[in-house]
């Protein structure tokens, strides 16, 4: 009996062993990773293929809530407690975490074609590598047709500004008797868009943040005075403070909204929620005095400088960002591809639903009008400075905390106090 | 039969030798650490060994923070560590504490800091005052011989035990334009009430809530200081004719003030801490109505995308000061009312 518990124990000491050298062996990976849509699912087929052909690498893909990526991840990366790789969309103002995958990528030169103009976005001032965008979004305002129809509203048609817009949609509202006219997420990039469209600069001649001017100001004005007359509800902007990011998705899914400013990543998701419940039409960003232009954006999925693997992420994100595996990455999120030849190729979108389509071809479509200026405040590493100020102070003042005058003279300081705080680094 | 019953006993007797046996060879080890500790500092000293491991996490949990924290209100930038911080000596302070009318939060350079307090103070004049009334009535009405008493002191107990969040979220969905609440307006021919556009509603439900929550343990206390009060007191109040009135103020509430005390001290306290449950219930809005001093830490510290965490250590110094200020009053009233 003695003999046998002695023959139990070698044989299990054995084991243990040899697994224990098997997990020594594996090289584990986290990446943190937030969902709009299916996209986890179809990172983790992708993942999983990775691993298949690379046993001794293993990806844990870590899903958070989407705060945790804007909120907690920051302050990870500062304690030296980051992931190796992130999904991120605060693509400038986390560059110092980012790692140059320069030297553990195979071919540089496939990057700088394939994401050339994005990669300025994740390194403004320098020429390194760091990731690849998981899809390219271009904000813009989504429709319920049928309410248009079933109200018989004529919808306004290309050229539009967002004064016919306003008109046509509080008839609908009026007819239908629909809650909320006009929705926004409540978010300083959306806004930042139709002010540019008004003529907003949001850089002086230096090339400094200058946030508020008069084509801010018109625009600014326009949504104070619609949340005043009830083109759009003080509920949604109203009803939380500071920059907090709250989206209408699901009022405008259950048709409480005529029309939602929101952007091209709410294709999956009314997709599959809203499917043909009723005609969701994405329509081209209305117009202003100097442009019809919405704001570019993104998600990015970058490799981090504190991972303990960098030769392994760069394997990683080299399988990742070919080609034929982003071609099925945006094909099957129904992304607007981040790849240059994907974008101007095309990808097959897995869906048969025409509003989807429709969403996506009007959004891609949209790319070529987005203003220079768009472009510049989305490149700028500070961007959520400006866009935070510009919706808090906004938002206290159509609550009545604030005069606008008061909303734009605190925006300024709200920017410059913070800037001068990062210029302590 | 009484074999049998002399039997049980005698194994119920040996079980629990069993089970005190390690623990009695656990004292015996104990005692030659500790009796050579006592060698060592002397019998005077010995309260300090024992009270050691607490005060050792209080000092790593609490003390040390503090002290980190202070550090770090004297500083500025953008990165974690101390080390790496920029010294800015008491700018951070003058930042919040430069106003030009201080009844005013606009003319302050961080209005949010001061609306912030302001909303805090608003809120815990309600809040303490109503929780503590609140507390008390139910305490009383459950103290009597009332039917089903165990089911009510349940049922007013039961928030204690849920999430901020849960407790939350629950009250959202009640106070929603869709929501029971606003269903129930309709049904009766009312108009919906879109209770978290008015600050004045929203300032409402953020007191309500947090009653709601947190009554049940505050009625616990007072429930446990009624119970202690000798019943004979009571009778010979009635057998002298006493009215309930004179009972009430006479015996009732003198013999309960101590644990008034530690109801109004604590919900002070919590008061000022105040928020997971309006973050999640109300989120600051609208506008910043009811945005609370904690709210305004957290943001400032983590929600920005220049995380100043040498502002929001300042203002949480300022907090920590303004906390100290209110226990040590709370304290004096208590030894003015001892001594007196």
């Amino acid at each position: 009996m003695t003999f046998e518990i002695g023959k139990l124990l070698a044989a299990s000491t054995v084991a243990g062993a040899m697994m224990a050298s098997a997990a020594m062996a594996e090289t584990e990976l986290r990446m943190m990773w937030y969902n709009d849509g299916n996209e986890g699912e179809v990172m983790q087929s992708l993942l999983d293929r990775f691993e298949a052909a690379n046993p001794d690498i293993s990806v844990k893909l870590d899903v958070v809530p989407y705060k945790s990526i804007m909120e907690g991840l920051p302050i990870q990366l500062a304690a030296g407690a980051g992931p190796d790789l992130a999904r991120v969309t605060d693509l400038g103002g986390l560059n110092k975490f980012y790692l140059d995958l320069t030297p553990h990528i195979s071919d540089t030169a496939y990057w700088e074609a394939s994401f050339g103009p994005f990669l300025d976005w994740l390194a403004p001032d320098s020429d390194q590598i760091s990731g690849f965008m998981t899809q390219l979004t271009v904000t813009g305002p989504y429709v319920n047709k049928t309410l248009f129809e079933q109200a018989e509203v004529a919808m306004p048609g290309e050229g539009a500004t967002w004064d016919d817009w306003a008109a046509a949609v509080n008839q609908v509202a009026e007819k239908l008797d629909i809650p909320i006219p006009m929705a926004w997420d409540r978010s300083g990039h959306r806004v930042s868009g139709p002010a540019i469209a008004m003529g907003a600069q949001m850089f002086d001649a230096a090339g400094e943040p200058a946030l508020v001017d008069d084509g801010l100001k018109e625009m600014t004005q326009r949504l104070y005075d619609w949340h005043q007359d009830g083109t759009m509800s003080k509920e949604l902007w109203g009803s939380v403070s500071g920059s907090t990011y709250l989206g209408a998705n699901e009022d405008f899914a259950n048709a409480q909204v005529v029309m939602y400013m929101s952007g091209s990543w709410q294709i999956p998701q009314f997709a599959d929620k809203i499917g043909d419940a009723f005609d969701w039409w994405a329509v081209p960003a209305p117009c202003g005095a100097a442009a019809c232009t919405g704001m570019p954006g993104g998600a990015a999925l970058v490799a981090m400088k504190d991972t303990k693997h960098p030769a392994e992420v760069g394997k990683l994100m080299d399988f990742l960002a070919q080609e034929e595996s982003l071609a099925e990455f945006y094909g099957k999120t129904l992304f607007i591809p981040g790849h240059l030849k994907l974008a101007t190729g095309g990808v097959d979108f897995a869906t048969d639903d025409p509003r989807a389509k429709h969403a996506l071809q009007t959004f891609s479509g949209a790319v070529p009008t987005i203003s220079p200026v768009a472009f510049d405040l989305q490149g700028y590493k500070n961007n959520r400075v400006m866009f935070n100020a510009l919706i808090s102070r906004l938002n206290e003042a159509i609550v009545g905390e604030l005069t606008l005058d008061q909303a734009y003279a605190r925006m300024e300081e709200d920017i410059a106090n913070q800037l001068a705080e990062k210029a302590l680094e | 039969m009484s074999y049998i019953k002399t039997d049980r006993v005698g194994v119920i007797d040996s079980i629990s030798a069993l089970a005190a046996w390690p623990v009695g060879i656990f004292f015996k080890l104990l005692d030659y650490p500790l009796s050579a500790i006592q060698r060592l500092v002397g019998i005077h000293r010995m309260p300090w060994i024992f009270l050691l491991p607490n005060l050792t996490f209080f000092g790593i949990f609490v003390v040390i923070p503090l002290f980190i924290n202070f550090a770090f209100s004297l500083t500025g930038g953008t990165e974690l560590f101390l080390n790496n911080r920029v010294y800015t000596g008491t700018k951070q302070y003058g930042f919040l504490l430069e106003c030009e009318t201080f009844g005013d939060p606009i003319t302050c350079r961080e209005d949010r800091f001061w609306k912030g307090l302001y909303n805090t103070a608003i809120f815990i004049v309600f809040q303490v005052t109503f929780l503590v009334l609140f507390s008390l009535i139910t305490a009383l009405i459950l103290n009597r011989k009332i039917r089903a008493r165990g089911f009510f002191r349940a049922v007013f107990f039961f928030p204690v035990l849920l999430s901020p969040v849960v407790v939350a979220l629950i009250w959202k969905w009640v106070l929603l334009r869709d929501g029971i609440l606003n269903a129930f307006l309709v049904s009766i021919g009312m108009d919906k009430i879109l209770f978290f556009v008015s600050p004045e509603w929203s300032m409402f439900w953020a007191v309500f809530v947090s009653i709601w929550a947190h009554m049940g343990f505050y009625m616990l206390i007072l429930l446990a200081g009624l119970q202690a009060i000798q019943p004979d007191l009571y009778e010979a109040a009635e057998m002298d004719g006493t009215s309930k009135e004179r009972v009430f103020w006479r015996i009732t509430l003198p013999l309960l003030w101590p644990n008034l005390l530690v109801v109004v001290v604590l919900a002070l306290i919590k008061g000022v801490q105040i928020f997971d449950e309006v973050f999640v219930l109300t989120g600051g809005g609208p506008g910043t109505a009811t945005q609370f001093i904690v709210q305004y830490i957290y943001n400032t510290g983590f929600t920005e995308q220049v995380q100043n965490f040498g502002l929001a250590s300042a203002a949480s110094v300022v907090l920590g000061v303004v906390l100290f200020v209110l226990t040590m009053i709370q304290l004096a009233v208590t030894r003015v009312r001892d001594n007196g």
